[in-house]
């Protein structure tokens, strides 16, 4: 045990833990359980309110005068969102190898020989791919924000405008911060290189990144295709 | 007592991102189809394939199903709460309803 303890120290660059396991670790769990809290919280409250707001545009339904001065189409554009949801989820299966590129960076050739052998291999090419999806889902964001408005749906409209622009925008953030964050692990990478002992730093943001896009699936769902 | 870790190939990684986009690609398909969007099954088949979806995720990309049983206590603790909240919150304000009679 004492030994394993010394080996954790040597392995991990801090103090061994009473549960065997390392603090960061457990805190981004933590962290994650707290998250989903918070964005349950807000899914709630879209639900509350759904259908009932009294002024358009609506997400699903088309608004008539008198309720609209003109006639509103559904505002909630399926098509793209399927789209940006299609990339987010790519990008977690990018994420999750430059993961297994950093965890087995001292084993020559596990991931096989050849052009897509070296690309596996590669923890910048996939740490730069997950980082260019994440940005593209929120260019569609920002795309579809921006329509919003063009199209009479502020976050002070009505309770759809107010709980949806919420909502979104708060996992917006989130993958905002998961972006910024990747592309420092890629600067680091690109600097001196990722290898095995830095397979927790990895692991640690791949979490949040995945826990961003299991939130998004929630959204999906329960926000745009549900009506 | 530690970290049990032996993290999934690309092999099992590729069929997990062929599925997630396989029941994505259902997910939008049904909600063009009016009369399935008109039944009683639309928003239970929506609910399930996005939990598949949730929990496929947690456990081949979150590894957490490989994963020490504190990290599952600590995910999934939180997540009954918030779940159970959001029903409760849902039967309040009148959205679900159970039917006697």
């Amino acid at each position: 045990m004492a030994t394993a303890a010394t080996a954790d120290v040597v392995g991990h660059g801090h103090p061994p833990t009473t549960t065997g396991l390392d603090h960061r670790k457990i805190a981004i769990w933590a962290f994650i359980g707290s998250e989903c809290m918070l964005f349950t919280s807000l899914i709630s409250t879209y639900l509350v309110y759904k259908g009932r707001s009294v002024t358009g545009p609506f997400p699903h339904e088309v608004c008539n005068p008198p309720q609209c001065a003109t006639t509103l189409k559904p505002i909630l554009n399926i098509p793209v969102t399927s789209v940006s949801t299609f990339v987010l989820l790519m990008s977690s299966l990018a994420m999750v190898l430059a993961l297994a590129a950093v965890e087995n960076k001292d084993k020559p050739g596990w991931a096989g020989t050849g052009a897509w052998g070296r690309a596996l291999a590669s923890s910048k090419l996939w740490l730069l791919m997950t980082a260019i999806l994440g940005a593209t889902f929120l260019g569609f964001q920002a795309f579809e924000f921006t329509s919003f408005v063009h199209e009479g749906l502020t976050i002070r409209q009505n309770l759809f405008g107010s709980s949806f622009f919420t909502l979104t925008g708060f996992h917006g953030a989130h993958v905002t911060v998961g972006v910024l964050w990747l592309l420092t692990l890629l600067a680091i990478d690109v600097r001196r290189g990722l290898g095995p002992k830095d397979a927790l730093i990895v692991d640690i943001s791949a979490l949040y990144w995945h826990f961003v896009d299991v939130v998004w699936i929630a959204i999906f769902t329960l926000v745009y295709l549900i009506r | 007592m530690g970290e049990v870790h032996e993290h999934p190939n690309w092999g099992t990684y590729k069929w997990v991102a062929l599925i997630l986009s396989v029941i994505t690609v259902v997910e939008v398909w049904v909600y063009y189809v009016p009369s399935f969007v008109a039944s009683r099954l639309f928003v239970p088949v929506l609910l399930t394939m996005s939990a598949v979806k949730f929990a496929i995720v947690v456990m081949f990309y979150m590894h957490l199903k490989y994963d020490h049983k504190l990290f599952r206590a600590l995910f999934t603790g939180p997540l009954i709460i918030a779940i159970l909240t959001m029903v409760i919150l849902l039967f309040l304000f009148g959205h679900l309803a159970i039917r006697a009679g």
